[in-house]
């Protein structure tokens, strides 16, 4: 299957990296003792440190290095023991110290990879080039006054981890894909909360485009996607405008360009004058920073079980289909549910029960996993209800609904509407001489030849007992009495 | 008064504790002095209310047997400290006003220990300087004179802290020394200063110029009282990522523990040209002292020492040009107001930052820029490395070495340059120690043709401050410097 | 490696520091004098000698993750040379 899109002139094919900020999860900032949550009023978690006053200096939070440490884990990447923070020099408003603490040439997290499922259902694996720490920078707010700009430093020093891919993607939807997986890894982990439209995650996305076969053409980069929907949009718009330039026999600037996500089209930023000269140099009020194998080793003993690892397990062990599997492991607290849900139960028919029904009523109700009244236990007793034969599948959608409604255990449910399946004989023969006597004319019909009529006569022994007779046992004694 | 201002620090703290005098009559006798030498221009600001409400709650402590091992100590503090609720400049107009809401660590530390703040203290803007020229608050004068009573500079950058305590207006001062600021000026003024080894005191709340060689220290009048103030400076400070967590040694028992058994050792590439011959003699002189005084004289090598001035300025300004891109006029200082914010960026930087300043912010820029990184900054810094394995290698023989402060006395205020090298030279005795991180401390030894007092330095290995304190005391001793500076306070005029 | 007036405008536009016209030549003179004295360090063989960015030989010193500090907006905003409503004010920026 191929990515290539196809240009005037003939095919092209699209190469794309990209470069995703991720704000730590902490409870400091990374290196002040301010609080790095949200919400606060302008400048209350600004620390002298973060507002850059003379003399201030930084002092590293341990767990937002485990944090990024963790991440590295869940990418099986290279962590590097020692690693060196680097200053980015450069001015603007909202970076008061006039540079950003980061991570240059010796990040903590070095080479990994990201496993993606494409559409199709097959598995790419993209290329992680390194991972490494930042700080976040303020927030500037330009229309509030017509002659000046308002700036607050609340985000200011807060843990960024920049993830940067190798220029693995060949398409916008493996990329969008790519972003959902990392999200869905930083949240199982806990290092991040993924929140894409308050920017706990952005993405920078680098484009280009090249005949098969040929070299990397030249790559823009657009920054500050806050959603999966917008990349895509943004890298498509980039595709057909540089392949629109290139087969008119022009070249692609490299450069920085912006998303509007009015227009859905990107447009230059800055231009080649002002490019930054970032003059990155160790940051001499901090030292090399060393982590010991012991404490790595630590951190990826407490990790907790990774949503590929526990997808590869649904699929092998429980015989899950990868589409369930996917879907099921998105999210760690779906995850959770599932094997509550499924412990000691037919685990194909919990998650089936989980993908189609459970989520088809959350979507319906707009709620979420986590305030839904169904519990695991609940939804596992369910289908435990459908094997053991005492209600049938039909039936279970019904006493569904109503625990989605009131939270009642199915067991209670079946037993206030008496909705237990039949599945005594005798009381299923009994029913099917009764509509056998009363459909002569048809019986005669059947075994004369009109074989359809069976599921007549199926369906009226299913009315005569309310639904609940054994579907199972009607078919069998009714093959038997009419087939003689 | 002035028998009061003759007082050594340790000679005072008996008297305090003896209930002699009292804390409050001891920092008035300094004020007085500060009044009395104001034309030296030591002085950027006297705190004289708070001052004297200091002395009279240190005065309560002795009263109640709580004194601390500074307590009623008359201390200038060099304006690159930030103490909270005074301004704080850096001797810079882009600072000018700014009042900190808090306190550098080195200097909460004398408060504990009782220290009495007379005010802040004249200096280099931004610590850029060896001769205390580039101050916004203008030049400060070196209380020594020659014949000829032209004024003379007293070093840089701490040449306020220097001047103030060769004068008596202050009977202890705080100064930083990053290429030599406190050990060049200590040496122009005839006192003794000490500049730790990197790391022994905490560089939170001082104004950052180059973050790996920045270091604190004492300025006082002779070497007891520099092991005192040293003690109450350095502590472990979890607030600098730089800050060690080696305790301090005993430093009193060092004063008297003599150099009998010690080796010391005499860098054959600290004979330069440009050297005074004076000052070469004193050094030679210094060698007998020790020698007499049972220890062991040793020539030495240290092959990359004329690499170091000019690493230094590479990597000093490379780091200064990042420190200060904080003085933007956006959250504190200078703003000269402007229709855009990188306008304002331009203006505010061109008008706040002096000449020296200016130029060094340039210099940093350019060694870091794209292409020219690895052809300066990382030259620069493997040069260091080289610096410090000559330190290394050399202190596996010997316990410390004896070299000059200084090539030269200090000189006229004013002097003529055509180009900033010929300022830079100043500090080439003393830069290749900020570049390997060690100890060193200047001592007067004595006074040259002019009359004009010449410094000794000893230098020594990490941590072990207290070496240079046994053979700073021996020199001193032998030395028997009492000469005191013509415009001292309460001097006869 | 000297440097010219236009390369000494770059620099100082790097810096955000206004240098009148009429110093850009004066200053290159300056820089030139500085930087071929600094030149002098490419005698010095530095083949196989690490740099040395700091010297306190002990490595980075991490603190516990606890809120220790912040809330305190009029001690962030009180040198301010323009404050409003919380925020600081600087002339308006165009992105």
């Amino acid at each position: 299957m191929s990515d290539l899109v196809k240009g005037r002139t003939g095919d092209w094919e699209v190469v794309i990296g990209l470069e995703v900020h991720a704000q730590v999860l902490s409870k400091a900032k990374l290196f002040s003792g301010a609080s790095a949550s949200f919400g606060a009023g302008p400048n209350e978690h600004v620390a002298l440190v973060d507002a850059a006053m003379p003399g201030m200096l930084p002092v590293i939070n341990r767990e937002c290095v485990y944090q990024a440490i963790r991440t590295g884990l869940g990418l099986k990447a290279q962590i590097n023991l020692v690693s060196v923070f680097d200053r980015k020099n450069y001015f603007y408003a909202d970076l008061p110290q006039g540079y950003q603490i980061s991570q240059f040439k010796d990040p903590i997290v070095g080479e990994g990879v990201l496993r993606i499922v494409t559409a199709d259902g097959s598995t790419r694996d993209i290329g992680i080039e390194r991972l490494h720490l930042e700080q976040d920078a303020g927030k500037s707010m330009h229309d509030q006054h017509p002659t000046k700009s308002y700036i607050d430093l609340n985000r200011t020093g807060v843990a960024l981890m920049e993830i940067v891919s190798r220029p693995d993607m060949r398409s916008s939807v493996e990329a969008a894909a790519y972003v959902r997986k990392l999200r869905s890894i930083l949240r199982y982990l806990g290092t991040c909360d993924g929140n894409m439209e308050e920017g706990s995650l952005r993405a920078d996305v680098n484009v280009s485009v090249r005949r098969p076969g040929e070299e990397f053409g030249t790559r823009t980069e657009t920054k500050n996607l806050n959603s999966l929907r917008f990349i895509q949009m943004a890298i498509d718009y980039e595709v057909a405008r540089q392949i629109e330039i290139l087969e008119d026999g022009g070249s692609i600037d490299q450069e920085t360009r912006l998303f509007d996500t009015n227009t859905g089209m990107t447009r230059t930023m800055r231009s080649k004058e002002d490019a930054h000269d970032y003059r990155y140099f160790p940051d001499p009020d901090l030292l090399p920073m060393v982590v010991t194998q012991e404490e790595v080793d630590a951190l990826a003993k407490e990790l907790p079980e990774l949503p590929d690892d526990i997808r590869d397990r649904l699929i092998d062990t429980y015989g899950l289909s990868p589409y369930d599997a996917s879907v099921i492991t998105e999210e760690r607290a779906t995850a959770l549910y599932y094997e509550e849900a499924s412990n000691g139960r037919d685990r194909k028919l919990v998650a089936n029960w989980m993908t189609v029904e459970l989520f088809g009523a959350l979507n319906k109700s707009g709620k979420a996993l986590d305030d839904c009244a169904v519990t695991p236990e609940h939804l596992g007793a369910l289908v435990g209800l459908i094997s053991d034969g005492t209600i049938s599948g039909r039936i279970a959608k019904d006493v569904f609904a109503d625990m989605f409604e009131t939270g009642k255990a199915p067991d209670v449910i079946v037993e206030e509407k008496g909705l237990k399946q039949v599945s005594d004989s005798g009381a299923i023969e009994g029913l099917i001489d009764t509509v056998i006597a009363d459909n002569q004319d048809k019986v005669e019909e059947y075994r004369g030849g009109k074989d359809k009529l069976f599921g007549f006569f199926v369906g009226q022994v299913m009315k005569a007992s309310g639904g609940q007779a054994n579907p199972g046992m009607v078919n069998d004694i009714l093959r038997k009495r009419l087939d003689g | 008064m002035s028998d009061l201002l003759s007082l050594t620090a340790v000679e005072a703290r008996a008297e305090l504790d003896k209930r002699s005098f009292s804390a409050v009559e001891l920092t008035q006798a300094y004020l007085d002095a500060a009044a009395a030498t104001a034309d030296l221009n030591a002085y950027v600001l006297v705190t004289g209310d708070h001052a004297l409400e200091m002395a009279a709650k240190s005065d309560e402590k002795i009263a109640d047997g709580t004194a601390g091992i500074l307590e009623g100590v008359p201390i200038g503090v060099k304006d690159l400290f930030c103490t909270k609720g005074f301004a704080s400049t850096a001797c810079s107009e882009i600072l000018k006003g700014f009042i900190p809401t808090y306190e550098s660590t080195v200097t909460a530390n004398l408060w504990s220990a009782g220290g009495v703040m007379v005010g802040k203290l004249n200096c280099d803007e931004f610590a850029m300087g060896s001769a205390n020229e580039t101050s916004a608050f203008g030049p400060v004068i070196n209380p020594w004179q020659a014949a000829d009573r032209l004024d003379l500079v007293p070093g840089g950058s701490s040449g306020g802290s220097a001047a103030a305590v060769a004068a008596r207006s202050a009977l202890m001062a705080t100064g930083t020394d990053t290429g030599g600021s406190i050990r060049q000026p200590a040496a122009f003024c005839g006192v003794v200063g000490m500049k730790p080894t990197y790391g022994r005191c905490s560089r939170w709340g001082v104004v950052a110029f180059a973050s790996s060689l920045d270091q604190a220290g004492p300025f006082t009048r002779n070497v007891a009282d520099n092991a005192l103030m040293m003690q109450a400076m350095a502590s472990h400070d979890p607030k600098d990522s730089t800050s060690s967590q080696e305790a301090l040694q005993n430093l009193t028992a060092a004063l008297t523990a003599g150099v009998k058994g010690l080796k010391i050792g005499v860098p054959k590439e600290y004979v330069m040209d440009g050297m005074d011959t004076d000052v070469f003699t004193l050094w030679e002189q210094a060698q007998t002292w020790l020698t007499d005084a049972g220890a062991e004289l040793v020539e030495v090598s240290l092959p990359h020492t004329k690499y170091a001035l000019p690493a230094y300025y590479i990597i000093a300004p490379a780091e200064a040009s990042s420190n200060l891109a904080r003085y933007d006029g956006v959250r504190y200082g200078l703003r000269v107001e402007a229709d855009s914010l990188d306008a304002m960026y331009e203006e505010t930087r061109g008008a706040g930052f002096g000449e020296e300043v200016q130029r060094r912010i340039m210099i940093g820029t350019y060694v870091l820029s794209a292409g020219y990184y690895d052809a300066y900054y990382l030259k620069a810094q493997r040069v260091r490395r080289l610096i410090k394995d000559d330190f290394d290698t050399v202190f596996q023989t010997v316990d410390a070495l004896i070299t000059p402060a200084t090539p030269t006395a200090a000189f006229a205020v004013g002097r003529k340059i055509d180009d900033p090298v010929t300022n830079f030279l100043n500090d080439v005795f003393t830069v290749p120690a900020n570049l390997a991180g060690l100890p060193g401390i200047s001592v007067p030894g004595g006074v040259n043709a002019d009359g004009l007092p010449l410094g000794l330095q000893i230098l020594g290995r990490a941590f072990d401050e207290a070496t240079l304190y046994r053979v700073a005391s021996v020199i001193e001793a032998a030395a028997g410097f009492c000469q005191t500076p013509q415009r001292m306070a309460g001097a006869v005029t | 490696m000297s440097v010219d007036k236009t390369t000494v405008a770059k620099i100082a536009r790097l810096a955000r520091i206004k240098v009148p016209e009429e110093r850009l030549d004066p200053l290159a003179r300056e820089l030139n004098g500085i930087l071929d004295w600094i030149a002098e360090l490419d005698e010095v063989n530095t083949d196989h000698v690490a740099p040395l960015a700091n010297v306190t030989g002990h490595a980075l010193r991490m603190r516990d993750d606890e809120v220790t500090d912040g809330n305190y907006v009029d001690d962030v905003l009180v040198n301010a040379p323009e404050a409003a409503s919380g925020f600081y004010a600087v002339p308006k920026v165009v992105e």
